[in-house]
């Protein structure tokens, strides 16, 4: 069985899919779920009830959505370029699934445990700009063009503070390898040390995702829905679903790199008990959490502001702590592979 | 001295802290929901809602077609129609209100000398079609017989204030 699964083509192929399939399969229930916990603790901070119709504690919600999406046509304008118009979503959600290759669940478990693993993470978040400029071009509306634009512009400039970021954590780790960057938090979790770019990195991955405060892409008060005024029915919730998967992702992407991955709060005995993989859902539970709490508390930013905080505060501050970062290392000798 | 003061407040993100903090409070407190069609909100004994007519005690209905509701109506909703009866007392023989029309206003209820058209407490009289909301005189009396303990506890506790 094992010689079948590890030496043969198809056992490769075959092992890769079941593979893909355990992770995908949870990670898009979740997505289901992210839906309903988002609607759940919005409603809960302004003194609602949120969504308690449909199965017990509304728990059904998701599915009963997702039929209705399902059932509702698919329009497609007529100034439209019909291929890419319909090629937007679909990059958008297969961008935000085939990040989840290099994600290393537990110990070991990752679908691809790569080398490089950062830079690949990194680099499929930034082709989801792609995804976004395709949907506001194609859609041939001022609205969705101008939601694009935005949307492209912001997630540009944050990326350049949050590769900053990776490269503070990096010069701790020694490694792009996303399973010895957890290794590397055995003892101290990265968030403590490199406390401020813990902040820079997650209020970075807001702007990312386009999450409140940072959703001008799809202001509502202003561009109706941004990049996706024109889609309805399947190719809106590949859009929504991609959406929140990257939530999900960038929550992994926080906690791998400052949250411990799947290590236990404390290395010792009753927390080792419980298995890696909990752990990790846990802690990616404890940050989206932070996104929807930071969407209930927070109005958006205006565009200027939002291009001030990227450029003027973000890029110098992670800048600064990356020369300091790299400055104590080296004084102290701490540098690892030294 | 006081650049420096604004600036490391906003660096320990003080005011954001202090918002989110506010949030998560509220996020405990008890929810201010009313799960509408299983819990309602209370109604006053004004409220205005669906029209009905009421009869007497002793099953003779109230209305004595003197069409003053229908004079002061001011969106025009009611019709009626009235002839002697055999007995010869003056009864309407057609008595409609197009709901679609009416605004709900409640001046049919003060102009009635008898108490006889009164706006009830029912609101969720939504119907699938436009003709069922004309309403006419079967309809009304069946609508003052289902709810008239209701009407007349409401005319009671409104009394003082006519």
């Amino acid at each position: 069985m094992y010689d079948f699964f590890h030496n043969t083509d198809t056992g490769i192929v075959l092992l890769t899919f079941i593979e893909a399939l355990a992770l995908l399969v949870p990670l898009l229930i979740g997505v289901a779920y992210l839906t309903y916990a988002e609607r759940k603790v919005l409603a809960a901070m302004q003194l609602r009830k949120g969504p308690n119709v449909v199965g017990p504690f509304g728990l059904a919600q998701p599915f009963a959505d997702a039929l209705k999406m399902l059932m509702k046509e698919t329009i497609i304008p007529s100034g439209s370029n019909r291929l890419l118009f319909l090629m937007g979503p679909m990059l958008t959600f297969m961008l935000a699934m085939l990040a989840w290759a290099v994600i290393p669940v537990n110990d070991g478990w990752a679908i691809a445990d790569i080398n490089v693993g950062i830079l690949y993470l990194f680099a499929i978040s930034s082709l989801g700009v792609y995804g976004i400029i395709i949907a506001g071009w194609a859609s041939n509306s001022k609205y969705a063009f101008l939601g694009a634009l935005r949307s492209a512009a912001q997630m540009v400039s944050y990326e350049v503070s949050m590769g900053f970021v990776l490269v503070t954590v990096l010069l701790c780790v020694g490694s792009l390898n996303l399973t010895a960057i957890v290794k590397a938090q055995q003892t101290v979790w990265f968030c403590l040390p490199l406390f401020p770019m813990f902040v820079v990195f997650f209020i970075s991955t807001l702007a990312e995702t386009n999450r409140s405060p940072f959703d001008l892409p799809e202001g509502e008060s202003e561009i109706v829905a941004g990049f996706f005024v024109e889609y309805s029915s399947m190719s809106f919730a590949l859009f929504f679903l991609g959406e929140y998967a990257n939530m999900i992702l960038m929550s992994a992407l926080t906690t791998i790199l400052f949250l411990g991955g799947w290590l236990a709060p404390f290395n010792m005995e009753p927390f080792t008990w419980i298995p890696g993989v909990v752990w990790f859902v846990l802690k990616i539970c404890v940050v989206l959490f932070f996104f929807l709490w930071t969407r209930a508390t927070f109005p958006r930013y205006r565009y200027d502001q939002l291009m001030r905080l990227g450029w003027k505060v973000f890029l110098p501050l992670s800048l600064v702590w990356l020369v300091l970062t790299a400055g104590v290392l080296m004084a102290f000798g701490w540098l690892p592979n030294a | 001295m006081a650049f420096l003061d604004r600036t490391a407040r906003s660096l320990v993100l003080g005011e954001l802290v202090a918002g989110m903090a506010l949030t998560l409070r509220y996020f405990f407190k008890p929810k201010v929901t009313i799960n509408y069609p299983y819990e309602k909100g209370p109604i006053s004994p004004r409220f205005k809602g669906e029209h009905a007519l009421r009869r007497y005690p002793n099953g003779e209905e109230r209305c004595i077609a003197c069409k003053l509701c229908e004079a002061i109506c001011p969106a025009q909703a009611i019709t009626i129609e009235a002839e002697p009866r055999d007995d010869g007392s003056r009864r309407t023989t057609r008595y409609d209100i197009d709901m679609t029309k009416c605004i709900y206003c409640g001046l049919c209820e003060e102009a009635c000398p008898v108490d006889a058209i009164v706006e009830g407490p029912n609101f969720e009289f939504a119907t699938e079609t436009r003709e069922e909301l004309m309403y006419n005189k079967d309809k009304l009396l069946a609508n003052g017989d289902r709810w008239e303990p209701e009407l007349a506890r409401r005319l009671e506790l409104d009394a003082p204030y006519r």
